[in-house]
C-alpha cells in the first residue's frame, strides 16, 4: 500500500488511440478494502482504464499507482499484486478446472505449502467440488466465471480488477458472485469493478460515473443520487389511471410526472408537503388513490440526469 | 526467469497439444507419412522402363539384341508389336515409354559390316527421364555393337585387340546408387520444418483468437517464460519426430548411417531452434492462426523443399537461386544430414554449416523474444 493507505492512485490518466481519446484525464483514489465501481455505457473508457491499471496498455500521459507500484515503470510488480478478470471469459476451455487453477497458481507463484489449500478453497468458492476434472469449456456461465475469479485471486492479491465480471450470467449467479466480492473486500481486498448493471452498482462503496472518457461524478451511490436529483420522488398508484395522469401533469406542486408501468413517478420539491396536496387533488377529481409514498431514486435516474446535456447517451451495448 | 512459471507454461502447452486432435495428427502421423511417401514415392532412379519392341526382321541377331533389353534391369519389355500404328498407340496411351524398332535388313547389313541404324522412340514428356532412357538404350546397343565387332575381328583371324579404355567406376557414399538414400535424410529436415514452424505458428495466435492472452499477460509471467514455455514442448516433440524419421529411414529403408549421433541430433536441435523461433515470430506478428500458419508454410516448407538441396542439387541451380539458398536454414541441415548419413562426416568438417545454423538460431531466437510484448496495443 502507498503511505497514505490508498491502494489505487490515478492522476490525470490519458489514453489516446491515434486521434481518438479513449480516456481523457481521469483522477481518483481508492481506499483499502473498498469496492470501487466504474459505471458507464460501453465505449466510455472503463475497460481501457482498467487495462492501463493492469499494465496491459501504456498510458499516453498521466500517472497511476497500484498497490504502491507505478504501472508504467514497474508493471511486473503491479502484476504480482493484482488479480484481473477480463471482460471476455478467458480461461482455457480445453483444460480441466483443476488444470486451469494449477496453471495460474504456477504463474502467480503460489507457495507449495499453501497450494493445495488454495486450490481447494477456489474449487469450493466456485461451487465446483467433484467437478475438478471437468473440461472448463463444458461448464455453465456462472461456474466459469466464479472459476475465473478463483484463478485471479489464488495468490491473494491486495487489489482486484474485474471488468464486467457478470455479463451474460444469470441473476442468481450474479448475486452469488457479488457475495464473494463483498467477502473479499471485507478481508481487505480493494476491488475495482466495471459494470453497466445499475443494480450491481448499488453494491459498490463508491462509484465513478464514466462517460465519453471522462469521470463525470464520483461518490457513494447515495451521494450521487442526492446530488443528481433535484427534489424527491413519489410513487403513485391510482384508479382511473388516465385521469390521474392528466390531473397531475397540470398540478403546480409536481415538477415532472413519468409513467412507470401501471404507476407514476412524480418529482416534487418536498415530499412531506406534496403528499397531502397530491392526495387531496386526486380525490377532488374522483380518483381513488391506492398507493402514494416517497421512493428513492435509482442509479438509472441518476445516470440519465448526470449525462443529459453532455451530448447523446451511449447507444447501449456495442 | 522463474522455472516454475516456465514449467507451468510448458505443462499447459503439453496438455493442450494432447487434447487437440489436429495437432496430434500432425505430430504423430505426419512424420511417418512423409517419410514413407518420400521414401517410396519420390524415386529419382529409373528402373524397369516400360518398353515396346517392334522386330521387323525376326533373325537370331535381332532377337539377341532385344534379349539384352529384356535382361537389363533398366528395361521391362512389356509389348511386342508388329507395326508402327501399334507402337504409336503404345506410346500415346502411356503404356510404354520407349519403343525400339529393329530394321528388316538388320542381320544382312551386320554381316556386311556396314552401319546399321536402330530406331528408338522415347516419350520425352519428362525430359530428364527421356535423357536417362536414351543413355541406358545407348549403353545396351553399344555393348551389343562391341561384341559384334569382336566376333567379326575373330572371324577375320585377328586376335582380340590388346588395349581398350575402360572406366573402373567406384560409387562412394551411396554405393548402390539408391535415390532413397539421398532423399530420406532430407525428409527429416522437411518434417522438422513443418512441425517446428507450422505448429508453433498457431500457439500465440490461438491465445489471441480465443481471448486467453489478455488474462495470461496480466499475470507476472515474463515474455521469455511465455516463449520458452511454449517452445519447449514443441522442441521435445520435434526431436522425437526426428528420431522417428531417422529410425524409419535406417530401419525400414536401410539408409546407411555412418556418422555420429551427436552430430545428427546436435544439428537437428539447432535447426529446430531456428524453425520454432520462426513459427513463434509469425504467430506473434500475425495474431490470427490462419495468417500465421500460411506465412509459416510459405516461408519454411516451400524453401526447405525446393531450395535446400533436398531434391534439386544446389550446385546446378542458376547463380541467383544458388545464392538465395544461403538464406534458408534448411539448406545447411540438408547438407549436414546427407553428409552425416552417407559419408559419416565428422562435425569439424561441417563447421561452416553448423556455424550458419547456430547463427540463424541465435538471431531468430533473439528476434522472437523481443517480438512478444506483454501489451495489448
Amino acid at each position: 500500500m502507498t503511505q497514505n493507505g490508498h491502494s489505487i492512485v490515478v492522476e490525470n490518466l490519458v489514453k489516446r488511440f491515434g486521434s481518438f481519446t479513449a480516456v481523457g484525464g481521469i483522477s481518483f483514489e481508492t481506499r483499502r478494502g473498498e469496492i470501487f465501481g466504474f459505471l458507464g455505457p460501453n465505449g466510455a473508457g472503463k475497460s481501457t482504464t482498467i487495462r492501463m491499471l493492469c499494465g496491459l496498455l501504456r498510458p499516453t500521459s498521466g500517472r497511476a499507482e497500484v498497490a504502491g507500484f507505478d504501472v508504467a515503470r514497474a508493471p511486473e510488480k503491479v502484476r504480482q499484486n493484482i488479480g484481473y478478470m477480463s471482460q471476455k471469459f478467458s480461461l482455457y476451455h480445453d483444460l480441466t478446472v483443476e488444470e486451469n487453477l494449477r496453471f495460474y497458481a504456477g504463474l502467480y507463484t503460489v507457495p507449495r505449502g499453501v497450494l493445495d489449500e488454495r486450490l481447494r478453497w477456489a474449487v469450493e468458492m466456485a461451487g465446483l467440488e467433484g467437478r475438478e476434472s471437468a473440461l472448463t469449456g463444458t461448464l455453465a456461465g456462472g461456474w466459469k466465471q466464479r472459476l475465473a475469479l478463483g484463478c485471479a485471486v489464488l495468490h491473494r492479491p491486495p487489489v482486484l480488477f474485474l471488468d464486467e465480471p457478470t455479463s451474460g450470467v444469470d441473476p442468481i449467479s450474479r448475486r452469488k458472485f457479488w457475495e464473494l466480492i463483498q467477502q473479499m473486500a471485507a478481508e481487505g481486498v480493494t476491488v475495482l469493478v466495471t459494470t453497466h448493471y445499475m443494480d450491481e452498482a448499488e453494491y459498490c462503496n463508491r462509484l465513478a460515473l464514466i462517460y465519453r472518457g471522462a469521470l463525470v461524478a464520483l461518490g457513494t451511490p447515495a451521494e450521487l443520487k442526492q446530488r443528481a436529483m433535484r427534489g424527491e420522488l413519489l410513487l403513485v398508484e391510482c384508479e382511473p389511471f388516465d385521469r390521474a395522469v392528466e390531473v397531475l401533469g397540470r398540478a403546480p406542486q409536481v415538477e415532472d410526472a413519468a409513467v412507470f408501468g401501471r404507476a407514476l413517478h412524480l418529482t416534487v420539491a418536498d415530499a412531506a408537503a406534496a403528499i397531502p396536496a397530491v392526495r387531496a387533488l386526486l380525490e377532488r377529481q374522483g380518483v381513488e388513490v391506492r398507493r402514494l409514498e416517497p421512493i428513492r431514486p435509482s442509479l438509472e435516474d441518476v445516470f440519465v440526469a448526470l449525462t443529459t446535456g453532455r451530448g447523446e447517451n451511449g447507444n447501449g451495448r456495442s | 526467469m522463474r522455472w516454475h512459471r516456465l514449467w507451468a507454461m510448458a505443462r499447459k502447452e503439453f496438455i493442450q497439444i494432447g487434447r487437440d486432435s489436429r495437432s496430434l495428427m500432425i505430430v504423430l502421423v505426419m512424420p511417418v507419412v512423409l517419410v514413407l511417401l518420400f521414401g517410396y514415392g519420390v524415386s529419382l532412379d529409373l528402373k524397369r522402363t516400360a518398353t515396346c519392341v517392334f522386330d521387323r526382321e525376326g533373325s537370331p541377331q535381332s532377337r539377341d539384341l532385344l534379349a539384352r533389353f529384356a535382361s537389363s534391369e533398366y528395361f521391362n519389355v512389356v509389348k511386342h508389336v508388329d507395326g508402327y500404328p501399334a507402337l504409336t498407340r503404345a506410346l500415346d496411351t502411356g503404356a510404354c515409354k520407349l519403343g525400339v524398332v529393329v530394321p528388316h535388313d538388320f542381320s544382312r547389313r551386320l554381316a556386311a559390316g556396314g552401319p546399321v541404324s536402330l530406331q528408338a522412340v522415347v516419350d520425352a514428356t519428362d525430359d530428364n527421364t527421356a535423357n536417362l532412357v536414351f543413355g541406358y538404350t545407348e549403353a545396351v546397343v553399344r555393348g551389343f555393337s562391341a561384341e559384334t565387332q569382336l566376333d567379326w575381328l575373330a572371324r577375320q583371324g585377328e586376335r582380340r585387340p590388346p588395349v581398350t579404355v575402360r572406366i573402373e567406376s567406384r560409387t562412394w557414399f551411396n554405393e548402390d546408387l539408391e535415390s532413397k538414400s539421398f532423399i530420406v535424410p532430407g525428409v527429416v529436415a522437411i518434417v522438422m520444418a513443418v512441425i517446428g514452424t507450422f505448429l508453433t505458428s498457431l500457439t500465440i495466435a490461438r491465445e489471441w483468437e480465443r481471448g486467453t492472452m489478455e488474462q495470461l499477460i496480466s499475470t507476472p509471467v515474463t515474455s521469455l517464460e511465455v516463449m520458452l514455455g511454449k517452445l519447449v514442448p514443441y522442441f521435445v516433440i520435434g526431436m522425437v519426430a526426428t528420431a522417428v524419421c531417422v529410425a524409419i529411414g535406417i530401419g525400414w529403408f536401410e539408409v546407411p548411417f555412418r556418422g555420429h549421433w551427436t552430430t545428427l541430433f546436435g544439428s537437428a536441435a539447432l535447426f529446430l531452434t531456428v524453425v520454432l523461433s520462426i513459427g513463434f515470430l509469425f504467430s506473434v506478428l500475425a495474431k490470427t492462426q490462419l495468417a500465421a500458419s500460411q506465412f509459416a508454410l510459405v516461408s519454411t516448407f516451400l524453401p526447405s523443399f525446393l531450395l535446400s538441396g533436398f531434391l534439386f542439387a544446389i550446385e546446378q541451380m542458376p547463380p541467383v537461386l544458388r545464392a538465395l539458398t544461403h538464406l534458408f536454414p534448411a539448406r545447411y541441415l540438408v547438407t549436414i544430414l546427407k553428409a552425416v548419413f552417407l559419408k559419416g562426416t565428422e562435425a569439424p568438417a561441417l563447421r561452416f554449416e553448423l556455424a550458419a545454423l547456430g547463427l540463424f538460431a541465435i538471431v531468430l531466437a533473439a528476434l522472437a523474444t523481443r517480438a512478444f510484448q506483454k501489451r495489448l496495443a
